[in-house]
């Protein structure tokens, strides 16, 4: 495909074409990742999350700073929340990323939720898959301001960062546990403010709670994002996290997993996608059936498996031309 | 599920300008009308402005000027989007910018200056209308 052609020999133009055309699911953007994914494989990836505010955007620039002037290449995916009410979005993490956004070697990319709820987009695995042919040493992710069970992060990225933030009015209990078992690296942010070593014990005592067993203590990590305070020693710990992963295997064993949950992801979607055009397609046989059900006239267990066999049919069908 | 391509917009300010108000009301609107809206924050310089649009792939750039530098910074961005080769994406201007400006503004292919007093709704549909033309 051309325009994987021209990602590949560097083009930015291209480059952000072909996000695009994945991102909207037009024509031939499968056949362009069906190219892409020979060529990954080499990116680190690093994801940033943690609640509204805390530093994530500030972070990201001065990470990318630091890595910059060790020569390696950066592009980063930073993600907001669409309007459920609206579908419109305002993407703002770009005015915290000033301090590298004129820089050559950095791409970075806004992009909105478009109804996913795990903290990212559908597309960001496959925009991370797209920097890292064209050769980005790091893709690093923003989510988006995460408060629960958004974590689809740790399945996308090699390390998770978690950003928190002292005297953000709810102190860490606020921040469920789910969201604090994934921080490989932990940062409180923000540290020039009140609170910081409160919040750092805080932190400390949770993960000592903790009763896994685990190989890798997570490092809790004070910065001052605005101040460039920190951050050197961050980039240190990510690197020797890095190492961790490499020399135990387990870089590996994350990288297998995520392409395993990436493809029963494909999968579902593919028959997902059947689903909803059979439904399209026969929006008053089901309305017609779900009156019945309604009417206890028909059972809707039965209904599900028929629509499965029929999808089934489909499926096969398409399969043999 | 297969949304249609949603519109991507950049609103930029460019220059010293620190008048941000403006900027901000246009991103909210268009946002609520669907559009997915970049904000790039202010002090921008037309090569950040060029840059954005490029990365970001949008379909129109909003610039929001008020400190009068329009004449000077405006040309400088036109000049850069062509050298990209984003020629042809829809550049709009707005903000305080003197009518006799205008024409000059429009011939470097600024395509509408919109000021104090616009309502958002014919922005929207000045969006809708000239992108689904091209
Ligand atoms: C509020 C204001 C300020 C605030 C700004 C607060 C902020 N964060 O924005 C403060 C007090 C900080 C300020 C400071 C200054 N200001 Co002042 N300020 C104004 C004032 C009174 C209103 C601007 C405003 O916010 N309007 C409300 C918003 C919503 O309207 P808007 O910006 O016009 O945007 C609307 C439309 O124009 C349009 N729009 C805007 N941009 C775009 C872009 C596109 C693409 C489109 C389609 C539409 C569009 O959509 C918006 C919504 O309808 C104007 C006078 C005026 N009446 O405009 C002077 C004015 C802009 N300021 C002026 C000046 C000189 C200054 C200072 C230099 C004063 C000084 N000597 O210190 C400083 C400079 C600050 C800086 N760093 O840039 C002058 C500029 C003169 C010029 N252009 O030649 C003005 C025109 C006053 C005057 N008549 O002299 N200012
Ligand atoms: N005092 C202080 N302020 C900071 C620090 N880091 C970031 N900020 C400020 O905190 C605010 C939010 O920072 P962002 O980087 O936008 O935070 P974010 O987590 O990306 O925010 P969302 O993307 O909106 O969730 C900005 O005004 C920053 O300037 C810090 O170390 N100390
Ligand atoms: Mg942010």
């Amino acid at each position: 495909m051309e325009l994987v052609d021209e990602v590949r020999k560097g083009s930015v133009r291209a480059l952000a074409k072909l996000i695009t055309l994945v991102e909207n699911e037009m024509p031939g953007g499968v056949e362009a990742m069906e190219e892409i994914y020979p060529l990954t494989g080499n990116a680190y990836i690093i994801g940033i999350t943690g609640p509204p505010g805390a530093g994530k955007s500030t972070l990201t620039d001065r990470i990318t700073k630091e890595l910059r002037r060790k020569n390696c290449t950066v592009g980063i995916i930073a993600i907001d929340p669409t309007s459920p009410f609206t579908g419109g979005a305002l993407l703002g993490d770009r005015v915290r990323m000033q301090g590298v956004s004129s820089d050559e070697d950095v791409f970075i990319r806004s992009m909105a939720t478009r109804g996913s709820l795990g903290g990212l987009s559908r597309a960001t695995s496959d925009t991370v898959k797209i920097l890292d042919a064209y050769g980005k040493d790091y893709v690093i992710i923003e989510t988006v301001g995460v408060g629960q069970d958004e974590v689809d992060i740790v399945r996308t990225a090699d390390i998770s960062i978690l950003v928190v933030m002292p005297g953000g009015g709810d102190d860490i209990q606020a921040i469920k546990a789910g969201i604090m078992e994934i921080g490989d690296i932990f940062v409180v942010n923000k540290a020039d403010r009140d609170g910081a070593d409160r919040l750092v014990t805080e932190i400390k005592m949770m993960l000592g709670l903790s009763s896994v067993e685990r190989e890798w203590t997570s490092p809790i990590i004070k910065t001052v994002a605005t101040e460039d305070q920190g951050i050197g020693t961050l980039v240190e710990k990510i690197n020797e996290h890095r190492e961790f992963l490499v020399k135990s295997g387990m870089l590996a064993c994350r990288r297998k997993e995520r392409i395993r949950s990436e493809i029963i992801k494909m999968i579902e979607y593919e028959i997902y996608r059947y689903l909803d055009s059979l439904i399209a397609e026969n929006k008053d046989f089901f309305e017609q059936r779900l009156e019945d059900i309604v009417n206890k006239k028909e059972d809707p267990y039965l209904l599900a498996k028929k629509t499965v066999e029929t999808i089934a049919k489909r499926i096969s069908k398409n399969a043999n031309v | 599920m297969n949304q249609d391509k949603r519109i991507r917009v950049l609103v930029a300010k460019p220059g010293l300008d620190g008048h941000d108000r403006g900027a901000k009301v246009i991103a909210r609107a268009l946002r609520d009308s669907g559009m997915e809206v970049i904000y790039t924050g202010i002090r921008q310089t037309p090569e950040q402005i060029v840059d954005a649009a490029l990365q970001e792939d949008v379909d129109t750039i909003l610039l929001s000027i008020l400190s009068g530098a329009h004449g000077f910074l405006f040309p400088r961005i036109m000049e850069l989007l062509k050298e990209k080769g984003l020629g042809d994406i829809l550049v709009l201007g707005g903000g305080i910018i003197p009518e006799d400006d205008v024409p000059e503004l429009k011939e470097l292919g600024i395509s509408e200056i919109f000021g104090p007093g616009m309502s958002s709704q014919t922005l929207i549909n000045y969006i809708r209308e000239n992108l689904s033309q091209g």
